[in-house]
């Protein structure tokens, strides 16, 4: 059964060398009230996984810069400077993957899937770490699913059972990352009684939901 | 000479019509994105790899949708139409072949259609965004560029030497002064601007192409 708690009582188990997964793509889609409450919280040495580490002093980037992050596992680090810096100066550690294999990997991870054969990235030097295997003539590497301890995952409505909804761009890595953690917490402006969300319009069906949080008065 | 926003609009001007009706397009940041400026005249849906199909013009000031952005996070509004998706399955209609063009950046490109356009040297490794699935994934790939570096030096060449988004992956380059495209993985030259000639052509590159038997040359002004 999912639970519905403040964002603060979300994250106060989540312990020091987690790894947790952020949806968004920019602000847009970026479960914020929870990385606020992620900011107030002690846990460290994190492995974040999303697609960005949000902009200076803004998203990911308050907790990147409180040097809580041991790892990030994404695909454009690039507009936020102080990634750059982090990484040069040796205190953080950077995997960076396609973005269509990364969201892929997630997806296979919450699908079950011990991984896919994706041909982008091959013969590339994105492409070292992995075995590569020809198929019918093409070359394929081997993308290795990524799962998560935690997903913090954004989306506009849910109902008591935790079944949500998204809105507009903002859904980008939202769903799969739900389907991909141990611990599913969704951020959420408004939930409501079972039956109000059209089942045509659930996007993210309860099971793969732990954790309501409802936003408040925060400005997206 | 042309300035900067010269070449860049001629660029986007002479891509857009490679564009045909009732294509559905990924444009990459940068010359491309000015490509949805000279498209008007057709059916063309813009795929955006953030997970819109059917991104619309930018909106007025002051009429922003905040949840609402391309891959390039900039605000956008949608047509009517338009459709959303998670990033999973719009990589899956990029990587299966289900867009029909993208027109993307490019740094190099080499005589066998590699492309690098993701890694600057010196610089740190920590963006590639969508442009390797794009590239492997699109059903054609034209890269717009400017011919030449801001210092003179040829980025059409033999072989690449910055770091690879994609080998064997290009169909065709547009730049401000020629068009070329692959076939049968050999590079050749089609068209070149009235205001250049082939001998300035070679010059600026240095892989190795065949001019076309049927090299057409574009009419150009300083304008356009």
């Amino acid at each position: 059964m999912v639970r519905i708690m403040t964002a603060t009582e979300a994250v106060t188990e989540i312990k020091s060398g987690s790894s947790i997964m952020v949806g968004g793509f920019g602000r847009v889609g970026s479960p914020e009230v929870l990385l606020d409450a992620l900011a107030a919280h002690d846990a460290k040495d994190l492995t974040i996984i999303g697609n960005d580490l949000g902009s200076h002093n803004e998203g990911v980037g308050v907790i990147l810069l409180q040097d809580k992050i041991k790892k990030a596992i994404g695909s454009f680090f690039t507009p936020n400077p102080d990634a750059a810096k982090y990484y040069r100066e040796g205190k953080i550690e950077i995997e960076l993957i396609p973005q269509g294999n990364f969201a892929e990997a997630i997806r296979a991870a919450g699908a079950g899937l011990g991984g896919f054969l994706s041909p982008v990235g091959v013969g590339t030097e994105l492409a070292k770490d992995h075995q590569i295997f020809t198929i019918k003539g093409t070359e394929y590497l081997l993308q290795e699913p990524i799962s998560a301890d935690y997903a913090f995952v954004r989306a506009k409505k849910a109902d008591t059972l935790g079944n949500l909804v998204y809105s507009k761009s903002a859904r980008n890595f939202n769903p799969i990352m739900a389907t991909a953690a141990k611990v599913c917490i969704a951020e959420v402006d408004e939930i409501v009684e079972p039956g109000e969300l059209s089942p045509e319009d659930i996007i993210t069906p309860f099971l793969y939901v732990d954790i309501l949080v409802k936003r408040g008065d925060r400005p997206c | 000479m042309l300035n900067d926003d010269q070449r860049k609009i001629r660029i986007a001007k002479r891509a857009a019509e490679e564009i045909t009706d009732g294509t559905v397009v990924n444009l990459g940041v940068g010359i491309p994105t000015l490509v949805a400026n000279y498209v008007a005249d057709k059916n063309v849906y813009l795929q955006s790899e953030n997970g819109i199909l059917g991104v619309g013009p930018y909106p007025e000031p002051g009429q922003e949708d905040l949840e609402l952005i391309n891959a390039g996070r900039k605000h956008v509004t949608v047509l009517p139409g338009a459709s959303f998706f998670d990033s999973a399955e719009s990589f899956a209609q990029i990587r299966g072949g289900h867009i029909g063009c993208t027109i993307i950046g490019g740094l190099q490109v080499s005589e066998t259609g590699d492309l690098a356009n993701w890694l600057v040297p010196g610089k740190d490794v920590l963006g590639v965004g969508g442009a390797m699935d794009l590239v492997i994934g699109a059903a054609k790939v034209i890269i717009a560029t400017q011919h030449a570096t801001k210092s003179g030096g040829a980025k059409i060449i033999p072989a690449c030497t910055l770091p690879l988004t994609a080998k064997n992956a290009v169909d065709m380059i547009v730049t401000e002064y020629a068009v070329f495209h692959f076939e049968a993985g050999r590079l050749i030259l089609d068209e070149i601007t009235s205001d250049t000639t082939l001998e300035e052509i070679a010059a600026l590159t240095t892989a190795n192409y065949t001019v076309s038997p049927r090299l057409k040359v574009r009419e150009v002004s300083q304008d356009a």
